[in-house]
């Protein structure tokens, strides 16, 4: 087991040079020389070569790469170029808004989802069913923006349940109060592609031998649906619940920037609009680098769940 | 060939091929025929709004400020109706703070003033054009709507201003644009958008993923690695810092943007399908009669594997029209001088507040219908293709 783990964290290394390969052509190559864009409108030669300097940017790629490397390796991204605030301070600062939301999401929609996922895979090809999958194909083509528009127009501008934006400083104040709108939201456009997926996962486990042996041994359906069906169709549950953890960090940007959530995902966006290159490069690395721990997660939790599978 | 002469003269039929089974299964399947004709009825709405049969005049202002939708007019109180004619009323829309950005930088003082400073350098007008429009972006939007103006006489604003109407089939935005007219100029930019970045990140991600599967070993691992790196980074943050690089908007950045970004999931399924396909016997008589590699993976395998690559073209033509719209809201995605149903739902947020909802209403139906009907269609699609996985 342990082995194992070590194997897989070696196995990271390869692929997070290459994210850092990447990212570098993207921002230091492709992106041009950004002096231009920090010196303003009105800049002189001097100014320019002087911003040049201060970020390194007059040295040859290399020089640079390795620069960037020493920043990913040392957590130390420099200032933001546009607030000079530390990068490093941004993602203490903003990380708890961003998992405010997405932590009490994920649970509640997992449970949701999968409960909603059983109903229907029992009674699968039924008017249930298909009504469901069809207003759930219909909820996903409505884009994400007009259900965060809408609801919060009627729900916290109309009806004033909830504040229409905002962030407090109190624990239970931001979950309760600020949390709780943006939550729904993401909850309802969450719901539909997931209620799908974990249908097909539990329809291909409801045809199974074993299961027509546990009703023929007596059991309750309640035991069979939820303890045998549900049990085996795990696997690719949890799959997609990992999969989406390091998504919930940025996945949640336009609800951050509606309800003015001081979250990671806005940081991203407003980033992108001030060309904030070492507030993206910093998040961009690190998100990717949870994902591939997200994944090695998921394959560990894989043994926990089925004793059947081998970790090679 | 010759068989088939042989089994035609001795009355055998032919053995129906993959696609006209796949076909007749499609047309038994009552969702996808509904489906499919939405979605052609929306590809010939946006091939009519490309060639400027409909919706050609979707910038001009041909009713009143926020005119509401024919239907819902009856509802409006008549105070609404004379305060829009009041503003209406009140002199050239130019001063009334309602007027377009457009229109204001028509008066650009300091176009005349670089077209002159580009003049005393010796240099021509005509040439400096391209140039004039990188200080201005709205140069070829001005440009167009003098053209228009040049056209259509003088542009007595007043001649114009006494012919606004008061409602229009879907209403009107805040300059007084037709919604209907933008709706559909929106859908042809999702259309296109969907249909080109989807098409760039088949054809990216077939043809690596066929190089993986087909060739496997050193290849393999390369392409495996460079999968990797793009799958690890979350697809909207990809994205949104190829925005942030770019920096750019249009259609094109668009289409490169999400193509380059979303190729990832192709590659896995063609990889897994070249690897399944390679060793299988006609693959091995192909070589046996001396096909090269190229040709085994293009000519032989690729059409026995191309109802793969058609639901998944088809799958992301879903998930780039969203993208589209998340990324024109943000003001990443197309220009100005183009109407994306992003940009109207950025525009639509606050005009709901005010009341006029029929912006918001129209580009979240429209979308609705297209989105809606292209995934059934997939569904469909897959399921007609492939019986088994269903």
């Amino acid at each position: 087991m342990a082995a194992y783990i070590v194997r897989r964290l070696w196995q990271i290394v390869p692929t997070m040079l290459g994210v850092i390969l990447l990212i570098f052509f993207l921002f230091n190559v492709v992106g041009g020389d950004p002096a231009y864009l920090l010196a303003g409108k009105i800049s002189n030669p001097e100014t320019i070569a002087n911003i040049r300097k201060q970020l390194g940017i007059d040295e040859p790629y290399y020089v640079q790469l390795w620069i960037f490397i020493k920043q990913v390796v040392t957590f130390d991204f420099g200032q933001s170029w546009s607030t000079n605030e530390y990068v490093s301070s941004i993602f203490a600062t903003r990380l708890p808004a961003s998992l405010m939301i997405g932590i009490p999401l994920l649970i509640v929609e997992a449970i949701i989802a999968i409960l909603i996922a059983l109903g229907v895979a029992y009674v699968r090809g039924s008017l249930t069913d298909r009504a469901v999958m069809v207003s759930c194909t219909v909820a996903q083509s409505v884009s994400i923006l007009v259900y965060i528009i809408v609801f919060q127009y009627v729900l916290a501008y109309k009806f004033g349940w909830f504040p229409v934006q905002g962030w407090g400083n109190g624990f239970f104040e931001n979950l309760f109060k600020y949390a709780s709108l943006p939550i729904l939201i993401a909850l309802v456009v969450s719901l539909a592609p997931n209620i799908r997926l974990y249908r097909t996962f539990l329809l291909d486990e409801i045809n199974q031998d074993y299961v027509r042996t546990a009703r023929a041994k007596g059991l309750t359906e309640n035991r069979v649906m939820l303890v045998h069906v549900l049990r085996n169709a795990a696997i690719p549950i949890i799959t997609n619940l990992m999969i989406q953890l390091p998504g919930l960090l940025v996945g949640l940007f336009l609800i951050e920037r509606f309800f003015s959530i001081p979250g990671i995902g806005r940081e991203v966006i407003l980033s992108v609009e001030r060309s904030d290159f070492p507030v993206i490069k910093a998040i961009t690395v690190y998100v990717a680098l949870a994902t591939m721990l997200a994944n090695l997660a998921a394959d560990l939790l894989y043994k926990a769940v089925d004793p059947r599978v081998e970790l090679k | 060939m010759t068989t088939a002469v042989n089994t035609a003269s001795i009355g055998i039929e032919r053995s129906p091929g993959l696609w006209s089974l796949a076909w007749k299964r499609l047309l038994r399947d009552k969702i996808a025929i509904v489906s499919m004709v939405i979605v052609i009825a929306f590809l010939l709405l946006a091939l009519a709004s490309a060639v400027g049969l409909v919706a050609g005049g979707w910038n001009n202002e041909i009713a009143k400020n926020y005119a509401p939708p024919t239907w819902f007019k009856g509802s409006t109180t008549e105070e609404d109706l004379s305060k829009s004619n009041k503003s209406a009323a009140a002199g050239p829309s130019l001063d009334t703070g309602l007027s377009r950005p457009e229109f204001v930088n028509d008066r650009d003082p300091l176009r005349d003033t670089i077209t002159e400073l580009k003049q005393q350098l010796g240099q021509s007008t005509s040439g400096g054009a391209d140039e004039i429009k990188i200080v201005d972006p709205l140069a070829d939007v001005i440009a167009e709507l003098k053209k228009k103006l040049g056209r259509t006489g003088d542009g007595d604003a007043n001649e114009v201003e006494a012919e606004k109407l008061s409602s229009l089939a879907f209403g009107a935005d805040k300059w007084g644009r037709s919604v209907f007219d933008k709706v559909v100029q929106g859908s042809e930019t999702s259309i296109t958008v969907g249909f080109a970045a989807a098409l760039v990140a088949t054809l990216i991600g077939a043809f690596l993923g066929a190089l993986a599967g087909y060739y496997g070993g050193k290849t393999d691992d390369f392409l495996n690695w460079f999968y990797s790196i793009f799958n690890s980074i979350p697809y909207i943050l990809l994205v949104l810092a190829i925005a942030a690089v770019l920096n750019k908007k249009g259609i094109l950045t668009v289409v490169l943007i999400l193509g380059l970004t979303g190729w990832a999931s192709i590659f896995r399924v063609v990889r897994a399908e070249y690897m399944k396909h390679k060793a299988r016997d006609y693959v091995r008589a192909a070589n046996a009669i001396g096909a090269s590699h190229a040709r085994r993976m293009f000519v032989h395998i690729f059409p026995n594997i191309s109802h793969v690559i058609l639901v998944q073209l088809s799958l992301y033509v879903v998930i780039f029209i969203k993208s589209e719209v998340i990324l024109s809201y943000l003001g990443f995605g197309v220009g100005v001088d183009t109407v994306s149903w992003g940009s109207m739902l950025n525009e639509a947020q606050n005009e709901l507040i005010l009341g006029y909802w029929w912006q918001l209403g129209a580009a979240t139906l429209f979308m609705a219908i297209l989105v809606t009907a292209f995934s059934l269609f997939t569904d469909s699609l897959r399921d007609a293709l492939d019986p088994k996985l269903k």
